[in-house]
């Protein structure tokens, strides 16, 4: 398919390229076109062009160089034994076509990844030549991810930092039984150990551009990864334990969770079927309650049930609250802040808010109500100067007072 | 302040007209004059250019110059940061509400901490709104690309880059350094209701409001950015609500790839056969009150059984039943009378229920299919099964009352009711007798359909009759123990 019209390749090279989760092009350093000879800026805040049908944001031009593959990794699309159709791009054409994309206002940017072809270094290569063009030939200055190949030199590892604003490898799988069942050619260390060698490149650089205002970049906007739910057999608990290790050691700006969904022309070892949508979802929101709410992950996996899984029905936030119902309700009128993000119902916003508000007045359940989205979910964990949750919070039938009534539809259940 | 001026100060109505409806500078400049010389909001009107007249039917005298020895006027930080968006708001009262605020910032600089208050949660809102416009802008903007011939000066490829945007407020100025710094070396024009921007790559330009059909029409790159986004699109995790908050339609009319979408969808549906929700587009939210499921059930017509000229036959019993009993679908006499189980089978349905100890009007009674579903024989409608793909697509009915109902314990009676349940087709004599899970957490019982019994005769019917009286026994024993359990 190397001659086959740009159009035909693009199609079978981003349906290649799906499968991975994240879209991100937030949090990389501010730079824009001004005084350049190209296009091209970065403000700090994500900006998502469009959304697909299936809810997810479409920020950055996100193909595969080619999904040609020497590994066979069972999860994947792209494995030697599938019989997808093959195509591959040029560094230049897809350099041609982002420009094309970025000109029009598609795309904040690439995030490029590839098949291995030949061998790791020789894609890498190919990679970290894409990036070059886009920057030196036209001084692009938007948004660029690679996705790093864990198994290719540290010196092209490197190279692609410093063309990249955010450098990815995917661990793919929580459990290293997992990875060496599923993926065979991949080896948990070397990825670990690629993701290492980053995160002290990237410390170094900002260390450095902290003393020389000149010293070059090196993926300004951090390291992400991404972990495939629901095709082995590791619980929640796992995956958010393995989630903060990856958090702590290596200083991940995210880590993305892909539920495993049926790929077509499927390896036999996979499971036949595929985890709710909304397992996806729940690991997300503890995710966030790490980042956000300073939820320990010990905590996540208190909110966790007998199997390890958090609840479907619920989001992990009340799961915790339910479960340690002693601690509340909490007073919003005195409550400090880190019991306050505990409270169901409550984000970062309406925390901050109504701390600002209590500081004028002492709240009533109408000023709570006027600052969050549901009070409903809210009441009964919080007691305001007109309000007490009495019995509320000692009711056997919570959980189902609070769960939403509306099931997810599971649209390919069955 | 105002208390310490004389009342006689404060008798004239003012108005001020500012030069556009995006100009927070005038607003401003003339906000602290105002203040300087104690006009109360409720005596100061403010004019945007084409509003002639004022809120009180007069002409407003000009503001006057204020005192020499008049305080200085405060504004804290956040109320500038918010005051700048919110003026950019569509709304005619931003102006006055902004003046009151700034007027209550006089006496009570943290007035703005108060986030609880009424009228700070109002302006706060504006700005939100007008940054979330502003947001949109930036990621909705589409360029298609028209060659020009004078590109000798042009650093870029010869091309002049058009877009047209319409936006909810007055945002088109505040806008244009975002789009001058990140397309600084290219030729660029965005045409909008609300005035347009022009960029020559040096300098930057304004003109007056355009029209949709000013901008240029197609641009070949856009089938590369369709295929794209027809590829990116992974049809196994479909989740329209989500995209439609992000990208309303209001915006899909100048997106090149919204024209994809309802394809894509559709697709998205065709390929997997025992798609529950069968076309979640055209049923729009779901009902959430029995009321709610009659009326849409009523007006369903996503398979042919909806255009029969048949009645759709609602579920019967109360909101709070633990047991939900689910029929195939009403039969003649249903449709005629408008309720469930009501004929012959629902006479057997009776005395079965009577002997099991289980009260009819406790159940909850639907049926898998909502319409009769039939084929005329002379002067007789004969009832003919609905196909698999009809009960999936009526499933969107029986999901809404059972997420209304919530009944700890369903009762499927037949193959149908239990393919409207489980999504699959069910053995009856391999599934009968034990309990399922189903996802909410209920538990689901199959049995016969009653109606099976009643085209079976001697010795069978017997046996048949038997055993159907055994699994009600059954569910009937399964409600005591979870009604004795709370």
């Amino acid at each position: 398919m190397r001659d086959a019209p740009i159009l035909e390749r693009l199609e079978v090279l981003a349906d290649a390229a799906k499968y991975d989760a994240s879209c991100a092009s937030s949090g990389t350093a501010k730079k824009n076109s001004l005084g350049g000879k190209g296009i091209g800026s970065t403000e700090g805040m994500g900006i998502c062009h469009a959304y697909a049908p299936d809810g997810r944001c479409i920020s950055l031009l996100k193909i595969l160089l080619t999904n040609q593959c020497i590994f066979d990794c069972h999860y994947c699309i792209n494995r030697k034994s599938s019989h997808v159709r093959r195509a591959r791009f040029t560094p230049q054409e897809v350099a041609d076509l982002t420009i094309a994309f970025y000109r029009r206002n598609y795309i904040e940017g690439l995030f490029l990844s590839s098949g291995i072809v030949k061998s790791s270094n020789h894609t890498m290569e190919q990679l970290i030549e894409t990036a070059r063009i886009l920057r030196e030939d036209y001084d692009f200055r938007g948004y660029i991810h690679l996705k790093t190949i864990p198994e290719a030199d540290a010196e092209l590892v490197h190279q692609a930092g410093l063309y990249a604003d955010r450098v990815s490898i995917n661990v793919e799988l929580p459990t290293d039984a997992g990875l060496t069942r599923l993926a065979p050619d991949k080896d948990g260390r070397q990825i670990e150990g690629a993701m290492g060698g980053l995160k002290e490149a990237i410390v170094e650089a900002k260390d450095a551009r902290r003393r020389f205002r000149h010293a070059p970049r090196f993926a300004p906007a951090g390291q992400s990864t991404q972990m495939i739910v629901g095709a082995d057999a590791a619980s929640d608990a796992d995956i958010v334990g393995k989630a903060s290790r990856l958090y702590d050691n290596f200083r991940l700006r995210r880590v993305y969770y892909s539920a495993f969904s049926p790929i077509p022309d499927a390896s036999a070892v996979l499971p036949l079927k595929r985890p709710p949508l909304i397992r996806e979802h729940r690991l997300y929101q503890s995710d966030w309650l790490m980042r956000f709410y300073g939820y320990q992950p010990g905590e996540v996996m208190q909110a966790t049930g007998p199997d390890g899984n958090l609840p479907l029905d619920i989001d992990p936030k009340l799961a915790w609250a339910l479960k340690f119902r002693e601690t509340f309700p909490l007073d919003v009128n005195r409550a400090p802040r880190e019991m306050l993000l505990r409270v169901p119902g409550l984000g970062v916003t309406a925390v901050n808010r109504l701390i600002a508000a209590r500081r004028h007045r002492a709240l009533r359940l109408d000023d709570v109500a006027r600052l969050t989205v549901s009070i409903t979910k809210v009441r009964p964990f919080i007691c305001t100067i007109d309000w007490r949750p009495t019995l509320l919070t000692d009711r056997a039938d919570l959980r189902a007072l609070l769960a939403p009534r509306q099931e997810q539809l599971e649209l390919f259940a069955a | 302040m105002s208390s310490a001026r004389p009342a006689a100060d404060l008798a004239p109505h003012y108005a001020v007209s500012l030069p556009a409806p995006d100009d927070f500078d005038a607003w401003r400049d003339a906000a602290r004059q105002a203040i300087q010389c104690g006009i109360p909001p409720e005596r100061l009107a403010w004019l945007e250019p084409g509003t002639t007249s004022d809120l009180f039917g007069t002409a407003g005298t000009p503001l006057p110059t204020p005192p020499p020895d008049a305080p200085a006027v405060r504004a804290s930080k956040p109320f500038l940061a918010i005051a700048r968006d919110a003026a950019l708001h569509s709304d005619p009262a931003r102006f006055d509400a902004l003046y009151a605020l700034l007027w209550r910032l006089q006496a009570n600089p943290q007035a703005m901490e108060d986030k609880a208050d009424p009228h700070v949660r109002r302006v706060e809102e504006w700005a939100k709104a007008v940054r979330r416009d502003s947001h949109k802008m930036h990621a909705f903007v589409r360029f298609r690309a028209v060659s020009v011939t004078d590109n000798a000066a042009m650093v870029d490829d010869g091309q002049h880059y058009v877009a047209w945007f319409e936006p909810d407020h007055h945002i088109v100025r505040a806008n244009a350094g975002f789009f001058v710094r990140r397309f600084a070396n290219m030729r660029w024009s965005i045409l909008t209701p609300r005035g347009s921007l022009h960029w020559d790559g040096e300098t930057l330009s304004e003109g007056p409001p355009a029209q949709r059909s000013d901008a240029p029409g197609g641009d070949p790159t856009e089938d590369l950015w369709r295929s794209y986004y027809a590829s990116i699109f992974n049809p196994a995790r479909l989740k329209v609500g989500a995209m439609l908050k992000e990208m309303p339609r209001k915006y899909w009319k100048n997106l090149p790839e919204a024209e994809l979408i309802p394809q894509l969808i559709a697709g998205a549906q065709a390929r997997e056969a025992v798609m529950v929700a069968a076309g979640e587009q055209s049923f729009g939210d779901r009902p959430r009150s029995a009321t709610e499921i009659a009326a849409g059930s009523a007006r369903c017509r996503a398979c042919p059984i909806g255009s029969l000229g048949t009645q759709a036959v609602p579920g019967e019993g109360p909101l709070d039943a633990r047991l939900m009993i689910i029929g195939e679908q009403p039969g003649d006499q249903e449709d005629i009378a408008g309720r469930p189980f009501v004929g012959p089978a629902g006479q057997v349905l009776d005395r079965h229920l009577a002997a099991a100890g289980i009260a009819r009007d406790a159940v909850y009674l639907t049926n898998a299919v909502k319409h009769f579903k039939y084929v005329p024989r002379g002067k007789r409608r004969l009832n003919q099964t609905p196909t698999a793909k009809e009960i999936d697509i009526c499933r969107w009915w029986l999901d809404a009352e059972r997420s209304v109902v919530r009944p700890p314990l369903v009762l499927a009676l037949g193959a149908s009711a239990a393919r409207g349940l489980l999504g699959r087709t069910a053995s009856i004599a391999r599934e009968r007798g034990r309990a399922h899970m189903l996802d909410d957490g209920s538990e689901l019982w199959i049995t016969a359909h009653p109606s099976y019994l009643l085209r079976l005769e001697g010795e069978a019917q017997a046996r048949e009759d038997a055993a159907f009286a055994a699994d009600l026994a059954a569910v009937a024993q399964r409600l005591r123990t979870l009604e004795s359990a709370g």
